[in-house]
């Protein structure tokens, strides 16, 4: 038995044999052991097959592809019952539909197609498969610490922890699957499975805004992978394959376009592009690991890895414009949106949505150098976004709030724990860090692809990005000092996973050029041919290498010279009238008060809520663009 | 080893050319308010005396950003000086930027906190027109290095009038003049006292003294980049007219009275997006 498909149905084992343990302790091991083995098996998988690549193919493929029919239907079965027992006639009509054309596919329409490789492994998977194994086995490890937390704090939601592990480990079974799959219909299997296991954990607390945003996270990714499986039987019935890889070897013309259209709208929903972008925004009131896994190794990374898939039929196609445009917008719009938000996980998930943007620009203009961005943005922004909501997970149950404005103590909470939020922060938009870097590449693109309107727009979305990041990193180092606060102590099983994806963060930005050198401009040679060239020169990577050293050096360097300079220490400037705590000032008849520091939000200068309705128009506008382009192509 | 000493040389001499031009600003300055004003030293005169002061600290914390910034301010400057990649160098002096807004988010103090977040929202507002800057100095000759920018056959200005122009608009946020000192002013009309540097004394403000001489030269650099190219006579109209861009920043510092946060903002990102974009749009047009 091959290795690859130990690794893909590893996790399916894990799934089941911890959906079977009740008891709490024995099955913390299990979840330990199993996400261990799943992070091993990923590393072993992506040394065995890194260099040469495989592509498998199977004897038994009609087997398979009748259980995957049968479980199917299963799923669907139940989606359409949910649907009608909650009221949410949309999501059983878009079941309905999507079964309805399966079967009729599988059965009547598929014969004669052959099928070469059903699983193909190269460096782009190989990427994929490190960032779901490693990122994902991380967060199962964090899970188990943050978990037995949750239920002490949230005392009114019934307790469901094995079916939530079993749920993100199917969830890892369904990435895998959906990233090695070359047959579209196994993909297809996989994609839905994907929606599937979103909705189960957007649903885990059974309030009844959690069942909502379950039902629209299942609606709007749902009526994606309606456009994924016509654009699968359309493939199948028109060019008589069903291999990505053929699909993606073909030329750009009108009628391989229709599909790769069709295919983008799938992957754009699942990605929480506008206007899909509601779902992801809605699945914050999960437990935050969930959110952790949909934000960053999982779900919208999905949508994002088929679009570098496709790259190659949108470099310069109406289709592809159409795609850049929208991510574009996305990623503008989106960062403003953050602005005015204060939850941190709000500011998460606006600027999750907004970095997809930017990967979705980039895979839209699909030249290499664009490429080479993305798939970078893609790595740094798993591994820092992860690395974010994890911590907002725990400083959840230091502060007992995971409001920006209240991170103002976390310094005197927990100094680690701020540092590594300080650390994932600085990930996402600082110039030494990986997410940097990208841009870097991606604006140089740009211009090189002469879409100066996306340079512009990168340009201003830069300067946005930097406003919300920093404030929020102003808060963490303020070090206000309130003395109504109870101590909480940071346990050891949420610390080990942050701590690892804190050195991941830090170690991906020293070895970028090794990422480049080992997986990106390999990759890319495959598809544009042998001369590639990093984007960067080298000595820029150096700089950037001692700037990244400076940052790590400086912090220590400090400490022997605040030990032979100590000063003064005096209380802050309040115009004369600090009562001396640094907390309160005398006001008006000599009454204390207390003294209150806000973030600005901006809300009505940038009149969030008419941004948010009109982007979503354009967005809308613009896919329909793209259709008018594309019935204009066929009618011509 | 001449690396070394082009280094040393770029430290040194950058702050002392940062720190005279100071200088004759407040003698200019003082001569258009009608007084005599001090003597151009008198800012090395200010340095040193605050180098002797005590330096005392609301808290262990805030003094460690100001040197971190300064760090990566004359980081900026060896890399522009030596004629390294624009954009890095532009990336490295928002890196210093942001340490000193976070060191006035470090004291905790009311109005420093409020400097932080107008310094912030400063460079929001400029940071678009100071990357659009880099990236129509990039289609000159297809690179971001400066020593091929000041290499070139013509000089940039010929092809981004809008792009300077714009330019010269965010310059006043870079030199902390009037009307866009919102987050701290040397004028001594503003009504949240010394801005981020409220709680900074003694040695540490002399730091941001220094860093600030030093950010005076990267600012006239970008000035100096429009008007240099191959013929060594350019060098020279180049210099002229970062001066005149300085004595342009002086009257405007004297003449306006302080904007409000929001028209420093919208009026700059709506010349940024009139001048350098329509500028940048035509150039890829034609290239």
């Amino acid at each position: 038995m091959n290795s690859i498909f130990i690794l893909v149905l590893f996790p399916l084992l894990a799934s089941v044999a911890v959906l079977l343990v009740r008891q709490d302790a024995f099955r913390n091991i299990i979840v330990r052991i199993c996400a261990l083995t799943t992070g091993i098996l990923t590393l072993f998988v992506v040394c065995r097959y890194f260099k040469d690549g495989i592509a498998l193919s199977f004897e038994n493929r009609s087997a398979i592809d009748t259980v995957i029919a049968f479980v199917e239907v299963f799923i669907a079965a139940y989606i359409i019952f949910a649907g009608i027992k909650n009221k949410k006639y949309i999501v059983s009509i878009f079941a309905a539909l999507q079964t309805a054309l399966m079967l009729w596919f599988e059965f009547t329409q598929k014969h004669g197609i052959d099928v070469h490789s059903d699983i193909v492994f190269d460096r782009l998977s190989a990427v994929m498969v490190l960032i779901v194994g490693c990122i994902g086995s991380l967060i199962l490890i964090y899970t188990v610490g943050y978990m037995k937390w949750y239920h002490i704090h949230h005392e009114e939601y019934k307790e469901r922890k094995s079916f939530f592990f079993s749920v993100i480990f199917l969830f890892l079974f369904a990435m895998f699957g959906l990233i090695l799959s070359n047959n579209l219909t196994w993909m297809f299997f996989c994609w839905e499975l994907t929606t599937f296991c979103s909705y189960l954990l957007i649903g885990y607390t059974k309030t009844t805004d959690a069942v909502n945003n379950s039902f629209r996270a299942l609606a709007i990714n749902l009526g994606g992978g309606l456009a994924f499986a016509l654009a699968m039987v359309y493939i199948g019935m028109n060019f008589k394959t069903l291999e990505l890889s053929v699909l993606t070897a073909m030329k750009p013309e009108l009628a391989v376009l229709i599909p790769v259209f069709l295919l983008c709208i799938a992957a754009l929903t699942k990605s929480a592009q506008m206007p899909f972008s509601s779902w992801l925004l809605g699945a914050m009131v999960a437990p935050t690991p969930s959110s952790a896994l949909l934000h960053s190794a999982t779900m919208v990374k999905a949508g994002v890895y088929l679009l570098i898939r496709l790259a190659p039929l949108l470099s310069g196609t109406s289709v592809g414009k159409v795609i850049t445009l929208l991510g574009a917008v996305t990623f503008l719009v989106s960062s403003i949106i953050a602005i005015s938000k204060s939850d941190a996980k709000k500011i998460l998930a606006y600027s999750t949505i907004s970095n997809l943007g930017l990967i979705v620009t980039c895979a839209g203009i699909g030249t290499q150098e664009s490429l080479w961005a993305a798939i970078l943005l893609l790595i740094f922004h798993s591994i820092s976004k992860s690395l974010l909501f994890l911590t907002a997970g725990s400083v959840e149950h230091q502060i007992g709030s995971r409001n920006v404005e209240d991170m103002d103590i976390l310094m005197q909470v927990s100094r680690r724990l701020s540092g590594y939020m300080i650390v994932g922060i600085a990930g996402m938009f600082l110039a030494p860090f990986g997410m940097l870097i990208s841009k870097w590449v991606a604006m140089k693109a740009f211009i090189d692809s002469k879409n100066i309107l996306t340079v512009i727009i990168l340009a201003y979305g830069s300067a946005i990005t930097l406003f919300y990041w920093t404030k929020w990193m102003g808060k963490l180092v303020s070090n206000a000092n309130r003395k109504d606060h109870v101590k909480h102590t940071f346990h050891i099983d949420e610390e080990i996973p942050i701590f690892i994806h804190a050195i991941l963060v830090v170690l991906s930005c020293f070895t970028f050029p090794l990422i480049s050198e080992y997986v990106l401009v390999p990759y890319l040679s495959g598809l544009f041919g042998p001369s590639v060239l990093m984007p960067i020169g080298t000595s820029d990577v150096n700089i950037m290498l001692i700037m990244l050293s400076m940052l790590l050096i400086l912090p220590i360097s400090f400490i022997p010279i605040y030990k032979s300079d100590r000063r003064r220490i005096v209380p802050v400037y309040m115009a004369g009238e600090n009562t001396g705590d640094n907390e309160s000032f005398y006001g008006a008849l000599h009454t204390k008060r207390k003294v209150k520091l806000h973030n600005w939000y901006m809300e009505s200068f940038f009149e969030v809520k008419k941004l948010a309705f009109w982007s979503n128009i354009v967005c809308v506008a613009i896919i329909l663009v793209g259709v008018v382009l594309l019935i204009g192509g066929i009618a011509k | 080893m001449k690396l070394v000493l082009n280094i040393i040389v770029i430290i040194v001499l950058a702050p002392l050319a940062g720190g005279l031009l100071t200088g004759v600003d407040r003698v200019i300055s003082a001569r258009m308010q009608g007084r005599k004003g001090p003597s151009v030293l008198q800012p090395f005169y200010d340095v040193l005396k605050l180098f002797q002061k005590e330096s005392i600290e609301v808290n262990t914390m805030h003094r460690f950003f100001v040197y971190i910034s300064l760090i990566f301010v004359i980081f900026t400057t060896v890399i522009m000086l030596l004629g390294g990649d624009i954009l890095l160098a532009l990336f490295a002096l928002t890196l210093g930027s942001i340490f000193f807004v976070l060191g006035g988010y470090a004291s905790n103090s009311p109005y420093s906190t409020i400097g932080s977040e107008r310094e912030l929202l400063q460079m929001m507002a400029f940071e678009p027109m100071i990357l659009l800057t880099a990236i129509g100095l990039y289609y000159g000759d297809k690179s971001f290095f400066i020593k091929d920018i000041i290499a070139a056959n013509v000089p940039s200005i010929v092809y981004l009038p809008g792009v300077f122009l714009g330019l010269l608009y965010i310059l006043t946020f870079k030199l902390r003049k009037s009307p866009f000192d919102l987050s701290m002013s040397h004028h001594g009309h503003q009504e949240i006292v010394q801005g981020i540097t409220t709680e900074y004394s003694g040695k540490d403000l002399a730091i941001i003294q220094i860093t600030h001489w030093y950010e005076t030269i990267i600012a006239l650099a970008l000035v100096y980049l429009f008007f240099a190219f191959k013929s060594p006579f350019s060098h020279i109209i180049a210099i002229f007219a970062c001066i005149i861009a300085y004595l342009l920043e002086i009257v405007v510092d004297n003449a306006f009275a302080r904007v409000k946060w929001q028209h420093a903002l919208k009026s700059t990102w709506v010349v940024t997006g009139v001048l350098a974009s329509v500028n940048l749009v035509i150039l890829s047009f034609f290239r």
